[in-house]
This record gives structure tokens, C-alpha cells and sequence, in this order.
């Protein structure tokens, strides 16, 4: 909250300045007797639908249904033959589903997707946290020098980002095995290594959100608290863990849970990176998997009920997202 | 909680407190922040320094690496001892970049995508937002969950339905199948985050609005609007990578208007074989990148301060 609540109370100071200089106390009778008895926002009939619509209209048509259309392929004998009208749809109940849970491959991606969004999650949470630290205990320069890394490293689109990750671990011409002395070791050849070098470079591009907006936080805590743990002689590690950690924790708790969503639905840098999801299918994740099932096999109905899956697996996290924002007493 | 205001503490019981730990710093009086700074003894701030630096120059590193292979020679690139520098800098990678068929034009066509989604999405999310915020009308929470929930659809499971879609309606192959479903995904997120720029607007402003006479769209559109800019700056920033770092539709949705296709499908041009052209590649990819870069370092500031409102 802490965040949220100084963003929001240092907004109206620096940029709306004039309404407290163009509104003094004097009109509050006035405005009273002319508006409705609202204590801020107002009714206005229509016209937030109206204000809405736009937005309603666009999601309605390229979100929702899409949705409704991909729990009803899922339901269908979709592929090849229907697409192109040869044969007519037929409707198949949960059979598209079944056939999915007992396919082991299919449990074998499920299972990776969630370590490795487990893996990418932990690992960016913690390298963002601790250069979050590490950015309030230097001065000016050394920060506004791994702020600005920290941005580069941001906005690197997803594709190049994954490209020149896969051209620095490059076996014959990468200078990292050069470094660290590895020969000629491919790293796209492991299903772990290769997983590796997918979790570095989501770790890479996915730190600095967190790190930016825990270190936001931490600035908006109040010096004192921070200045009374380290006078108690609290460590480091301590002031982190008892006083600012809670202090962050709906901040904390909102960029996990992006984090989860953003890593669980990782696509284009597995599919860059290990050529479609890996040598013999190695390094596929839920994402990709539907993809491949969809596009390069035909099978619609199966790729859907993938789809189906992993929508319902990110509803139930955004659900316990939600839980977590009201335990918090926060009012949406 | 309440907002820190070390400025409003009494200045001796600071004082007071930091007797101790303060000995090398007697009698002077600094606003408290200094203070803090003080305490952190200088061996360990200077290690933190010192690995600050050291993290900042690994973050930067690939980008470095990209840049710098896109302009060594081809002969050093294959080199198996590869050097962080280069003596004889070459253009050749960017020159066999733009010469590829039509590199300029799909680096446009990125371009137009990207910024129309901006544009749109921009506007319609001020709209919405503002609905959310300066009204309260039924169902209003029940959309607030339903935006939220709508950012965690994992757009690629989406890919199968907007196929069809996109197919059904005629907009399959044209910028038009990238334009659209980029609109829809990107207006949840900024929705919710320009609710925090459209709240912190304070509500006197707009009664004094209408007490001056202004209508509700004079309202919308002059005060309004020029007070959420920065928020919307902001959220563009979202849109525009999310927009210009696709690939999958991309992919998926320009099949054989070749002439339709965008940047990352040149880049997989030199990426996509079983001996790569690094020069190529990361001479694509420096130009992929460079926009987004600019536009970041453009807006950073705006983005701190809004990620500061939108995380609720």
C-alpha cells in the first residue's frame, strides 16, 4: 500500500497544483446544494456506459469471444479436414480432454511449465529484491548506472533479447563458454542446460520491473523506521526481513503474481531459443505446446483444450491474487 | 499509513538518537536523510559501490555484446576467440540488413502496428478509466474484476480463436489481424493502470469545473485529459513493447502477405537456419531494439511514478 497510496498523494501535488489554489474551501455549500449527495464520484446515468463502451465493445469482441470460441473448439473435432470444410464438425464432449490427460507427454510439460515458472519466478523476485537493497545503499551515480543496465535490459523485445542470449552461449563463437572455460558445450543440447539458458534470460529481461518497483517502495517507507532497526542494530538482512519486507508485502505480492502469470505463459523466448521447444520436444511448455499442437500439427481442438488448461490455471491464480489484495484490506 | 515526512520530525530528537553512531559527524546539522546516508559505514558502502557497477555492467552486457557484433566484421564474428572490442568497426551486417527484401518496410508496418495500437488503446483506456473512477454505477466492481482477470488470458492460448477469427472477418494477412487483438490486450492493463493517474485527479477540480460552467466533455477533454498524460505516457509504454515485441501473431496471422509482415520475421530470416548469420542477427536485432530503447529512456521517469500508482 505504501507505494500506492504516496503515488497517489504525490501526484495531486506536483501536477494538479491549481486546484487547491483554484479551489478554496469557500464553494462547498454551493457545490452541495448543485450536485447529487455523492461523497466523490457522481452517478451520471448513461454516462460512464457511454464513457465505456469503446473499451466494452473491443474486449467483447476480440477477448471474450475468442474465449467462447476456444472452449467450444475445445469441445470439437477440429482439425485439418474441418478447417478447410472437407468434413463437418462434430461434437466430441470432453473426448478432446481425455484424450489430452492421458497423453504423458502432456503431463511431462505441465510438470516442467510449472517448475520452470516456479524457477524464473524465485529467481527474479530474489535478484529483484536484493539490487532493490542494493540500490538504496549507493550513491547517485553507481544507481543511475544499474537503473539505466536495468532499463536496457527491459526493453529488449522478447525475440532479440532471446537471439543474442543464445548468440553470447554460442558454442563455436559465444564469448561465455569462452569464459567460463566450457569447450564447446552446447547448451540447447540438454533438456536442463537448456532450460538454463531459457531462465536466464527471462531472469535478465524480468528483474527490473521488480527491482524498479520494490525500490519505489522502499523509498516510500518512511526513513525513520528504517534508521530506528538499524539503530536497534539490526542487520541487513534483519531490517529486510522484519521491518521492510512487511512493509512491501502488497507490493511484493502484486509483481509475484505478475511474475507467476508472465512466466507461466513464456513463449517466444522457449520457442526461439530451442527451435520450437527442443531437441525431441525437451524443453516444451504449455504455451508452446498448444502452439505446436494447433499450427504445425493441425490439431485445433487439442491445441484449444490446452489453451483451456492454462486459462484456467491463471484464473485460479488471479483468484487467489484477489484473496490476497482484500486480506490486505484493499478497496478496489 | 502515513506519508513520511522526516522534514516535520523535531530536529533534536534526531539529534538525540543519533548520538552514538554519529561521533564522526558532531555537531552538524543535516536534514535527516544525510544522516542515514552517514550511518552506513564508507568501507560498506563502498563494496556496495563497487558491486553495484559490477551488476550494472553484466546487466548491460548482451546489449553491449549485440551491439558490438553488429558492427564487427564477418571474419571476427566467426572468430572462436571472440574479443569484447573491435578495431576495423564495418557496416556490412546493418548494409545486408537493409538489403534483404523490404527490411525498411517491415520495420514501417512494426511501426504503424505498434503505434496505432498506442494510439487507440491510449484513448479508449482514458475513457474507461475514467468511468471506472469518476462514477459509480452497478456492476462497476464486478468490471474492475472482470479487467483485472482479463490481463491474466494468456494471449497465446488465444492465438486458435483469432485465427478463425481474424480468417472469418477478412483480416487475416493484413495489419489489421495485428492491430486489433493488440488493442484488446493491452487495454486491461492500462485500464487498471490509469485508474490510479484518473483518482488522484482530486474531485474539487472537477466541481469547480462545473460550477465555472463547463460541460462534462469540456471537462473529459480539457482538464481531464492534460492531467492524466503523464499516465497515459505511461501505459503507452506497455502497449508499444507488448505490440512491437510480438511474435507470434506476427507468426501466425500474416501468412503469405509477405509484404504485411513485420520486423520480427526479418530477424528470423537470418536467425532461422542451421548456420546462422550473427552479424545479421544482431544487426536486426540492434535495430528492433533501438526504438523501444529510446522510447524507454524517453519515459522512464513517468514509468517509475506510474508503476508507483498502478500497483494496487
Amino acid at each position: 500500500m505504501s507505494v500506492a497510496t504516496d503515488g497517489a498523494k504525490s501526484r495531486p501535488r506536483r501536477t494538479p497544483g491549481p486546484a487547491h489554489a483554484g479551489g478554496p474551501p469557500g464553494p462547498r455549500p454551493a457545490r452541495s446544494g448543485g450536485r447529487g449527495p455523492t461523497g466523490g464520484a457522481r452517478r451520471g446515468g448513461w454516462t460512464p456506459w457511454l464513457y465505456l463502451a469503446p473499451a466494452l465493445v473491443v474486449l467483447a469482441g476480440l477477448l471474450v469471444y475468442p474465449v467462447y470460441q476456444l472452449g467450444l473448439i475445445s469441445f470439437l473435432d477440429y482439425t485439418q479436414a474441418q478447417v478447410s470444410g472437407g468434413e463437418p464438425t462434430s461434437f466430441r464432449g470432453f473426448g478432446n480432454y481425455a484424450e489430452l490427460l492421458s497423453d504423458p507427454q502432456f503431463w511431462n510439460v505441465l510438470l516442467a511449465t510449472v517448475v520452470f515458472a516456479a524457477a524464473c519466478v524465485l529467481g527474479t523476485m530474489t535478484v529483484g529484491c536484493a539490487l532493490a537493497v542494493l540500490l538504496t545503499r549507493v550513491r547517485a551515480l553507481p544507481r543511475l548506472l544499474l537503473m539505466l543496465a536495468a532499463l536496457g535490459a527491459w526493453a529488449t523485445p522478447a525475440i532479440t533479447g532471446s537471439t543474442v542470449w543464445v548468440f553470447l552461449f554460442d558454442p563455436d563463437f559465444g564469448p561465455v563458454n569462452r569464459v567460463l572455460g566450457l569447450g564447446d558445450f552446447a547448451w540447447t543440447y540438454g533438456r536442463l542446460s537448456a532450460f538454463a539458458l531459457v531462465f536466464f534470460e527471462v531472469v535478465w529481461c524480468s528483474f527490473p520491473l521488480v527491482m524498479v518497483t520494490t525500490y519505489a517502495g522502499i523509498r516510500a517507507v518512511p526513513t525513520e523506521v528504517v534508521e530506528a532497526a538499524t539503530l536497534d542494530g539490526a542487520s541487513v538482512w534483519r531490517t529486510w526481513r522484519s521491518v521492510l519486507a512487511p512493509l512491501l508485502r502488497p507490493i511484493l505480492i502484486v509483481v509475484t503474481i505478475q511474475s507467476i502469470i508472465w512466466d507461466f505463459k513464456v513463449f517466444t523466448q522457449i520457442y526461439v531459443m530451442t527451435g520450437g521447444g527442443g531437441i525431441a520436444k525437451q524443453n516444451l511448455v504449455l504455451n508452446v505446446y498448444a502452439y505446436q499442437k494447433a499450427f504445425a500439427s493441425s490439431q485445433y481442438s487439442l491445441g484449444s483444450a490446452i489453451g483451456v488448461v492454462m486459462l484456467l490455471i491463471l484464473l485460479s491464480v488471479t483468484l487467489l491474487y484477489l484473496k490476497l489484495l482484500r486480506r490486505n484490506g484493499e478497496e478496489i | 499509513m502515513s506519508t513520511p515526512a522526516p522534514a516535520n520530525v523535531p530536529a533534536d530528537d534526531l539529534a538525540h538518537a543519533d548520538a552514538p553512531a554519529n561521533a564522526d559527524a558532531p555537531a552538524r546539522t543535516t536534514a535527516p536523510a544525510h544522516r542515514i546516508r552517514r550511518r552506513i559505514r564508507k568501507p560498506w558502502r563502498l563494496a556496495a559501490e563497487c558491486a553495484a557497477v559490477l551488476i550494472a555492467l553484466l546487466v548491460a552486457f548482451p546489449l553491449y555484446w549485440m551491439v558490438l557484433s553488429a558492427f564487427k566484421p564477418a571474419g571476427e564474428i566467426r572468430s572462436d576467440r571472440p574479443v569484447p572490442w573491435t578495431l576495423t568497426p564495418t557496416l556490412d551486417s546493418f548494409r545486408r540488413v537493409f538489403e534483404q527484401q523490404e527490411f525498411g518496410r517491415y520495420f514501417l508496418n512494426s511501426l504503424l502496428v505498434a503505434g496505432a495500437v498506442v494510439l487507440a488503446s491510449a484513448l479508449i483506456a482514458f475513457l474507461a478509466a475514467t468511468a471506472v473512477t469518476r462514477f459509480r454505477f452497478r456492476l462497476r466492481t464486478t468490471l474492475l474484476v472482470l479487467f483485472l482477470a482479463a490481463q491474466m488470458v494468456p494471449v497465446e492460448a488465444l492465438t486458435i480463436p483469432l485465427f478463425f477469427l481474424m480468417r472469418d472477418v477478412g483480416a487475416l494477412n493484413s495489419l489489421f489481424s495485428l492491430i486489433l487483438p493488440h488493442l484488446a490486450f493491452s487495454l486491461p492493463f492500462a485500464i487498471w493502470m490509469l485508474r490510479g493517474f484518473v483518482k488522484a485527479v482530486p474531485e474539487a477540480l472537477e466541481e469547480q469545473a462545473f460550477i465555472d460552467g463547463a460541460s462534462r466533455t469540456r471537462f473529459l477533454w480539457q482538464i481531464l485529459f492534460p492531467l492524466v498524460f503523464p499516465g497515459l505516457v505511461a501505459t503507452s509504454v506497455f502497449s508499444f513493447i507488448s505490440t512491437w515485441n510480438d511474435f507470434l501473431f506476427a507468426k501466425s496471422f500474416i501468412i503469405s502477405a509477405t509484404e504485411n509482415s513485420t520486423l520480427p520475421m526479418a530477424l528470423l530470416v537470418f536467425f532461422d537456419t542451421e548456420t546462422p548469420d550473427w552479424g545479421g542477427v544482431m544487426a536486426a536485432s540492434t535495430v528492433m531494439t533501438l526504438p523501444v530503447l529510446v522510447f524507454f529512456v524517453c519515459v522512464h521517469r513517468r514509468l517509475v511514478s506510474g508503476l508507483g500508482g498502478a500497483v494496487k
